[in-house]
């Protein structure tokens, strides 16, 4: 089962309950760190690293002994990542998303491919935990193909993947695929306002999904009310407790602070993972 | 030759426009022909990415030789260089004004 959590706002919580979860567990597990800007499940997790390896992607170099500066490479690029100043064909790697067309429609052969490192790829253990990080390369602003890379590592069993914040490619890329989402938000108009772009991203991708409630206080929120309206299962309200900013301050996780969340979790997991088997909505 | 403004106006007495890359299009002076052509950039200020250089290769495409505009970006600029392009940056109102400060050499280059 690949469980993505995911949010709208950044900062509610989503490594905090992937950490969560995944020490939750009660069989071994994968964590898949698909914040490739800012990959932090490490901090909680401190997985003893085992491997490190390049995410590269390829890039059009052209020869200008052979270019005649026609402009079919320019012409098929939807990225303007490749034009002709007159004479020759200019590349810029940073636009390119590799398709590889420019390659392929070049009269005269007058374009290879190299490979560019973008990030890198880290893998190791915790305890239970399967730890698998992206981390994009300083300067690099296409994360897709590390978060491509990471999810490569899902396992058959349980895969808990952190996703990025927002709803842009990187969170869209990342949850793309997931059996189930789980959405953090905070009881709060940022939150809600967020949530709500968030809601809508999932229900154009067609994934199912529930909401937890982070840093909860009362019960007449705008963030329940807000599911209640819409029909959105609200899984989990972690109370808004200052033991837990003390405890992630320190880098222990949520459970360490309010240990009888361990269960819950648990339970969460199990719950998601039948009503996903029995075909239904959690 | 020919000098190349950014501009939304279809004759030399519109306003520059300060963008290069989104902006709307450019109004084409041939000194020479004495007269002008406006070449319209919407297809490249709706783009996601890279509208600079493509427009960047449209303006050489079009045999311009300067380009008088608000500002031009990094890659547009290394695109316009790379074919000789002379970039001047101006923050006059109207293209009339730019064409003046240009001939009387008191545009910087970029």
């Amino acid at each position: 089962m690949k469980l993505a959590i995911a949010s709208g706002k950044g900062g509610t919580g989503k490594t905090t309950v992937s950490v969560a979860l995944a020490l939750s567990a009660e069989s071994a597990v994968t964590y898949l760190d698909c914040d490739v800007e800012e990959p932090n499940g490490k901090l909680f997790l401190q997985p003893e690293v085992e491997s490190s390896q390049n995410v590269s992607v390829s890039v059009p170099v052209v020869n200008r002994n052979r270019c005649t500066g026609c402009g079919d490479c320019a012409d098929i690029c939807q990225f303007n990542a490749i034009v002709t100043q007159g004479e020759y064909a200019m590349v810029f790697p940073e636009l390119c998303h590799s398709c590889g067309g420019c390659v392929y429609v070049c009269p005269e052969r007058a374009i290879t491919e190299e490979m560019h490192p973008i990030g890198s790829l880290n893998r190791g253990q915790a305890g239970n935990v399967r730890y698998i990080e992206g981390l994009l390369n300083v300067g690099v602003s296409m994360a897709t193909p590390v978060i491509d890379a990471v999810k490569d590592h899902a396992s058959e069993g349980v895969t808990i993947i952190d996703s990025p914040p927002g709803t842009s490619c990187s969170m869209v890329s990342t949850v793309r695929d997931a059996d189930f989402v789980l959405l953090v938000t905070e009881p709060t108009p940022f939150g809600l306002h967020d949530l709500k772009i968030a809601v809508k991203t999932l229900e154009e991708l067609k994934r199912p999904f529930a909401v937890i409630i982070n840093r909860f206080e009362e019960t007449d929120n705008c963030v329940d009310r807000f599911c209640a309206d819409e029909g959105i299962a609200v899984l989990l309200r972690i109370p808004d407790n200052r033991k837990v900013a003390e405890a992630y301050s320190r880098g222990e996780s949520l459970l360490s602070a309010l240990p009888e969340l361990k269960d819950e979790f648990s339970q969460l997991l199990s719950a998601i993972q039948l009503a996903l088997e029995s075909g239904e909505s959690a | 030759m020919k000098i190349a403004f950014t501009t939304a106006s279809s004759t030399l007495n519109g306003e520059l426009d300060p963008k290069f890359g989104r902006a709307p299009g450019f109004l084409i002076y041939d000194t020479d022909q004495q007269n002008t052509q406006y070449l319209n950039n919407n297809l490249n200020s709706d783009s996601a990415q890279g509208a600079g250089i493509q427009a960047a290769q449209d303006v050489i495409a079009a045999g311009v030789q300067y380009l008088v505009t608000g500002s031009c970006g990094p890659k547009a600029t290394q695109v316009l260089k790379s074919a000789g392009v002379k970039i001047f940056n101006s923050d006059s109102v109207t293209l009339n004004e730019c064409l003046e400060l240009l001939n009387s050499g008191k545009l910087t280059e970029a």
